[in-house]
């Protein structure tokens, strides 16, 4: 493997780690805060189909960007109504969300388009385009580093450096800010948050809706910055592989970053390897492709080591003598 | 102090009612609390004591009737506006968020902006203040669950005086604490009053009320039956005011007469699941019409001792009963046989491993017995044979109602716990274990129970007793064994010892004994 292979195949590492680790620290919010998310999924899906339908129609990304994130605030909205006011279980909430998604996106789309559940594939205004970095064409013909800066560091979408900024704004979210003591403070021990004055319906709601807009995002980077348009089902578990990195990640931001990092890269291998010949046999695509979930699977089993979840999450709050 | 009649009373409640459904938890209640007094509300279990605070804090709205503090009626819709009036509450149950620091814990809710680090050194700075004011020690960055259980009563003390509160209540405080503890918290509880703060005590215990109050009220099934002077009344005039009769407070025994060993345990050791040694190498003896108590603050492997005598868990070491080997290692044995070799096991928690809460009374009392022959018709259940089985055992052990057919949950906790010792009891065992029999059980149905234990004893059968409650322990035993970090710190007689030597051996340390 030479160099420039390399670099490329972490390039396709940083753009397929970008919609995980969106949504990991979607549900990082969620979670934290005490609500079991297993409908970012859905939620990812819903926003993929929004934001590309919108682009589509509109001709601007950034129209479809917003539809995107108000489509996946919906589906939190559903989510916070369920299992925070209504006390319902958030499990059974997520699965629901997660079906909802799937059947809706394609049946919309065939009806607005009618291009068997597909968007029209977008055009360069539809979509987020690479941004070069300052200097990157300039730079690329400095040895080694060159080469690092303007093809791994720039040429991505603006999405991509968003997710970036997302995990330290999370850290300091989380652990520098007033917010942030209260949300971790609520997914731990509700009780407390509530006799200390505090309401707990409306910091879980507020996470919930964090959750929601880093799901839109992570959904529209999907389609109008990852590929060019909305296919059936094109999360493809991306929302479970994220739940995955979350638990690896111990549900703390910059252990988030690394594992979906470490996913994504899996996914670059599958996607540049597809048939490794072995001499007596070829290992065929399909275990290629299947390679990132059925690493996800050891890791979860084997690897992780002791993940403590938030205490008190899965859990309706109801108060209590 | 405050004699005087000008001065408004610190909190001043009118004619409070409050019902659940068909429950009236409380009933027209008005009470008057002085400042800078401690104040103690007694009452048994569903008497309606944390309803009305619960009230007074802002969990649950009142029905009817008014709140003054200070003088002023002041409304409490939830409990920012309580702790906005001054109010600050220590639950029985902590309400911290255990893998926080403690000053985390303390700012939590009553930060003073939208970033951490100002709110943190402030409350850094007061915490230190606190310390040195009411003798209140704390690291203030110790995680919550590394310290001990005082410790983290005395962080909930501190978020209360943290966000200036007046006025404290605090239920059930000693509950979880060891008697050197208990002592502490009462000192620093006097420490400010003389500050002028104003306490409210909600206990069962009624040597705290008399040791540590100024008034007391008693409080009887959602109603306020007396407010006295505590300088007024006695403990059995208290007793009879909560009960509604008199009551012996003191258990009637003659003096154990021993016969042969029962019970013997050798060198006997518990792993729990993580690996952490709970019971480090105990030896101890039980014998016939004797009942031995173990006390000891809870966590200190009386619980894991039980469990593996009753064939819950497994250990290693030698257990005999009746001169057989018992199997320890859980491959053969468990609750069922031991109950087959004359073991009879109340479990602490009654409501995790005594009973099923969901189920009726009368299958409640088959468990550990459903293959008695007597409960059997052919292949089935004889249903109809336990439930009058059943109907019997509530009767004789006096559980209300004596309704077979109602589910666990809906009796009191005396009266479920009554249930399990009728399952127990009655099926004749050598050797009974029973631990924190009356745990959550008010004093009609204590009295009760410890009858029953004694008349057990009289009766020639071993019973092997652990209790956190040292007025337990004193009440039952004809010898008692002090356990303290998974050791016997050694045997005492109990009217050869007192509280101060047991709660010494309790954390730990002892004292040789006088020969």
């Amino acid at each position: 493997m030479d160099f420039l292979t390399i670099i490329q195949v972490l390039d396709s590492t940083v753009r397929l780690a970008t919609p995980l680790l969106l949504a990991c620290l979607a549900g990082l919010f969620s979670e934290r805060a005490g609500i079991f998310d297993i409908g970012l999924e859905g939620k990812m899906l819903a926003a993929a189909f929004f934001s590309a339908a919108i682009a589509a129609m509109t001709g601007s990304v950034w129209l479809g960007l917003l539809a995107g994130i108000a489509a996946s605030l919906f589906l939190s909205g559903i989510h916070g109504l369920a299992s925070i006011t209504f006390r319902g279980n958030q499990l059974i909430s997520g699965v629901a969300i997660n079906f909802l998604a799937a059947g809706m996106t394609v049946l919309i789309a065939q009806s607005w388009f009618k291009q068997g559940g597909r968007t029209p594939s977008l055009m360069s205004e539809g979509r987020f385009n690479p941004i070069e970095l300052p200097f990157a064409e300039a730079l690329s013909d400095v040895p080694f580093l060159g080469p690092i800066y303007s093809e791994l560091i720039s040429g991505h979408s603006i999405l991509v450096y968003v997710a970036l900024a997302a995990v330290p704004a999370t850290w300091w979210i989380l652990f520098r800010t007033r917010f942030g003591l209260r949300l971790r403070a609520v997914g731990e021990n509700p009780a407390a948050v509530d006799t200390a004055g505090v309401s707990v319906v409306g910091l879980r709601f507020a996470a919930v809706a964090i959750c929601g807009v880093l799901c839109g995002i992570a959904g529209a980077y999907l389609a109008t910055g990852l590929q060019a348009g909305f296919v059936k089902d094109m999360t493809a578990g991306r929302g479970f592989i994220a739940l995955a990195a979350l638990i690896f990640a111990k549900w703390r931001p910059w252990y988030a970053l690394s594992a979906c990092l470490l996913f994504g890269f899996l996914q670059a291998i599958a996607l540049r390897y597809q048939n490794i010949d072995l001499g007596a046999f070829t290992v065929p695509v399909q275990v290629m492709d299947a390679l990132p979930y059925i690493l996800t699977v050891v890791i979860l089993a084997g690897f992780v080591g002791k993940a403590v979840p938030p205490r008190a999450g899965g859990e309706p709050y109801v108060k209590e003598r | 102090m405050n004699t005087a009649a000008d001065i408004s009373p610190a909190i001043e409640l009118k004619g409070i009612s409050k019902a659940f459904g068909p429950v009236q938890a409380n009933k027209d209640i008005s009470i008057r609390v002085m400042p800078g007094t401690i104040h103690g509300i007694i009452g048994e279990n569903g008497a309606g004591k944390s309803t009305l605070m619960s009230i007074l804090y802002g969990f649950y709205k009142a029905d009817k009737g008014e709140i003054f503090i200070s003088g002023k009626k002041t409304l409490i819709p939830d409990s920012q506006a309580a702790i906005a009036a001054g109010i600050g509450m220590v639950f029985q149950h902590f309400k911290l968020v255990e893998n926080f620091t403690v000053l985390e814990n303390i700012i939590l809710g009553a930060e003073d902006g939208a970033m951490l680090r100002p709110s943190l050194a402030k409350a850094r700075q007061s915490l230190t203040d606190l310390a040195s004011e009411y003798g209140l020690d704390v690291d203030p960055d110790a995680i919550v669950e590394n310290l001990s259980v005082g410790h983290q009563q005395r962080v909930e003390i501190l978020k209360a005086l943290y966000r200036q509160a007046d006025i404290l209540i605090l239920d059930e405080p000693t509950g979880v604490l060891t008697p050197a503890e208990a002592d502490q918290l009462f000192r620093i509880l006097n420490r400010l009053r003389e500050e002028g703060k104003t306490i409210i005590l909600i206990t069962h215990k009624l040597r705290e009320i008399m040791d540590t109050t100024d008034t007391v009220s008693v409080m009887r099934r959602g109603e306020m039956t007396a407010t006295v002077k505590t300088s007024e009344t006695s403990p059995a005039g208290l007793a009879e005011l909560m009960v509604g009769r008199k009551v012996l407070l003191q258990v009637d025994k003659v003096p154990a007469t021993p016969k042969q060993t029962v019970l013997e345990v050798e060198n006997l050791r518990v792993v729990d699941e993580k690996g952490v040694e709970r019971v480090k190498g105990i030896s101890l003896d039980v014998k016939a019409g004797e009942i031995l108590g173990i006390a000891g603050v809870a966590g200190n492997g009386q619980s894991e001792l039980l469990e593996v005598l009753g064939g819950i868990t497994s250990g290693t070491g030698v257990i005999r009963v009746n001169g057989q080997d018992i199997d320890l290692t859980g491959n053969s044995s468990d609750g069922q046989s031991r109950r087959a070799r004359g073991i009879a096991h109340v479990p602490e928690d009654r409501q995790r491993e005594g009973l099923i809460m969901d189920f009726m009374a009368w299958e409640n009392t088959a468990f550990g017995y459903h293959r008695d022959p007597a409960y059997q018709s052919g292949i089935l259940m004889n249903n109809a044979a336990i439930r009058a089985d059943t109907e019997g055992k509530m009767q004789r052990f006096d559980v209300r109602p004596p309704n077979p057919k109602l589910t666990a949950k809906n009796f009191s906790g005396g009266n479920q716990q009554k249930i399990v010792l009728a399952r127990e009891i009655e099926r004749n065992p050598d050797l009974l274990l029973i631990g924190q029999p009356t745990r959550g059980v008010d004093i009609g149905a204590i009295e009760f129970i410890h009858q029953q234990i004694v008349a057990l004893r009289d009766q020639g059968k071993a019973i092997l007793l652990v209790s956190v409650e040292l007025d337990e322990i004193f009440a039952l035993s004809d010898r008692i064994a002090v356990m303290f970090d998974g050791q016997l710190m050694g045997f005492r007689d109990p009217a050869k010892t007192d509280e101060k030597e047991l709660g010494l051996m309790m954390a730990g340390v002892v004292e040789e004994e006088a020969a």
